[in-house]
């Protein structure tokens, strides 16, 4: 891995997740420090990546007020727009422009999106989970913004390497889901460990008086996972690669509601 | 109502039967909808060419103790429903190209 020093004398940075690289360029040396700080154990010093992206900084406060992302597929590019950013890419020529202001939030939802739009024709997604590796097996914990996600990703036990606690990368290898290691973080604003392991179950969290697990089974399990998958093409043919994969995904991964008191013996029924 | 109703499958939507169930997600706005059998069976034969008014006739009321008068109006009700958020299309024409589909459900 290159030194934080020689990253910044050099205009680009490859940031591999989920076993992609993408090589990030940017005329701005501060920036591409900030990038390689804030992706840390993600970058690579490979000069080989699958895709690349020219990022050009716009004067701070030129953002709009639009939270609003909208993600469209036009003339064999990609466009995604939101308040904070401006990016295209072009899956054939393997290429893409970001515009945004020197926030590493813009250039984490860009990367979010290439993702899952990389991933739906493999199969995989993201999903709003935190996700931890126990044991040699990964273990998915979903629900909407307050469920639990963090809480259960804070207390994790020390032999759990934590994932993420907030999206979970979910590809699918060789026939089996897998569990990937993101640095996309919640609240506890720490970088997941770049680990990958089969998953054993996806739990969907509730909060209660007692921990508790029970099955989940049928359109209910495809409900509970669709509702926590990120969705940001509105793209039938996209849409519909994502659906089918959370069907398949079901079909292969217990699913199970996690009623859970909100303290360490939560982990004693995740084993 | 006494209009003829034609209706018709969007195309901008993913669905899969899972036991007497259906699932759909609006492509537009990725909206969620589980279709309970009733519901399954109304829009598996909505091919653009049939009117609803048979499609309940053969495929409720068949199964159904149901009188057609009350399973039209319940049936209306959900094709409005699910016409509002874009994932079925409603006519009071026949949908054009559609004779190829009613041949397929048939």
């Amino acid at each position: 891995m290159p030194s934080v020093a020689a990253v910044a004398r050099t205009s680009s940075v490859v940031v591999e997740i989920g076993g992609l690289p993408i090589r990030l360029h940017c005329d701005n040396a501060a920036f591409v420090r900030q990038i390689h700080e804030r992706y840390i154990g993600y970058v690579r010093d490979s000069v080989d990546a699958s895709f690349d992206f020219d990022i050009e900084l716009a004067p701070p406060g030129t953002e709009s007020g639009d939270e609003d992302l909208h993600v469209t597929w036009d003339a064999g590019r990609w466009l995604m727009d939101r308040g904070d950013f401006r990016a295209e890419w072009n899956p054939s020529t393997a290429r893409g422009r970001i515009q945004q202001t020197i926030n590493p939030y813009s250039l984490d939802s860009v990367l979010r999106i290439v993702h899952t739009l990389l991933l739906a024709r493999k199969g995989g997604f993201l999903v709003h989970a935190s996700s931890a590796i126990r044991n040699g097996r990964a273990f998915l914990f979903s629900g909407v913004s307050g469920a639990g996600k963090t809480t259960m990703a804070r207390l994790a036990p020390p032999d759990a390497s934590l994932l993420t606690d907030e999206i979970s990368y979910v590809t699918r290898q060789e026939g089996r889901y897998m569990a990937v290691g993101t640095p996309f973080f919640g609240e506890l604003a720490r970088v997941g460990e770049n680990l990958q392991a089969p998953i054993e179950a996806l739990y969907l969290l509730a909060k209660g008086p007692e921990n508790k697990i029970e099955p989940i089974e049928g359109a209910a399990a495809v409900r509970g996972l669709l509702e926590n998958v990120l969705f940001f093409a509105r793209d039938p043919e996209f849409v519909k690669l994502v659906f089918d994969s959370a069907f398949e995904f079901v079909a292969q991964v217990p699913v199970r509601r996690l009623t859970f008191v909100p303290d360490s013996s939560v982990w004693e029924l995740i084993v | 109502m006494t209009t003829v109703q034609y209706v018709s499958r969007s195309k901008a939507i993913a669905a899969r039967a899972l036991g007497d169930e259906t699932m759909v997600m609006s492509a537009t706005n990725s909206t969620l909808f589980t279709l309970d059998e009733v519901a399954s069976a109304i829009w598996k034969a909505a091919d653009g060419m049939t009117p609803l008014n048979e499609i309940v006739a053969n495929k409720v009321c068949t199964q159904y103790e149901i009188s057609p008068e009350a399973a039209l109006k319940d049936a209306e009700a959900l094709v409005k429903r699910l016409a509002e958020h874009g994932i079925l299309l409603l006519s009071d024409q026949p949908f054009a190209g559609m004779s190829d589909a009613r041949k397929e459900s048939a």
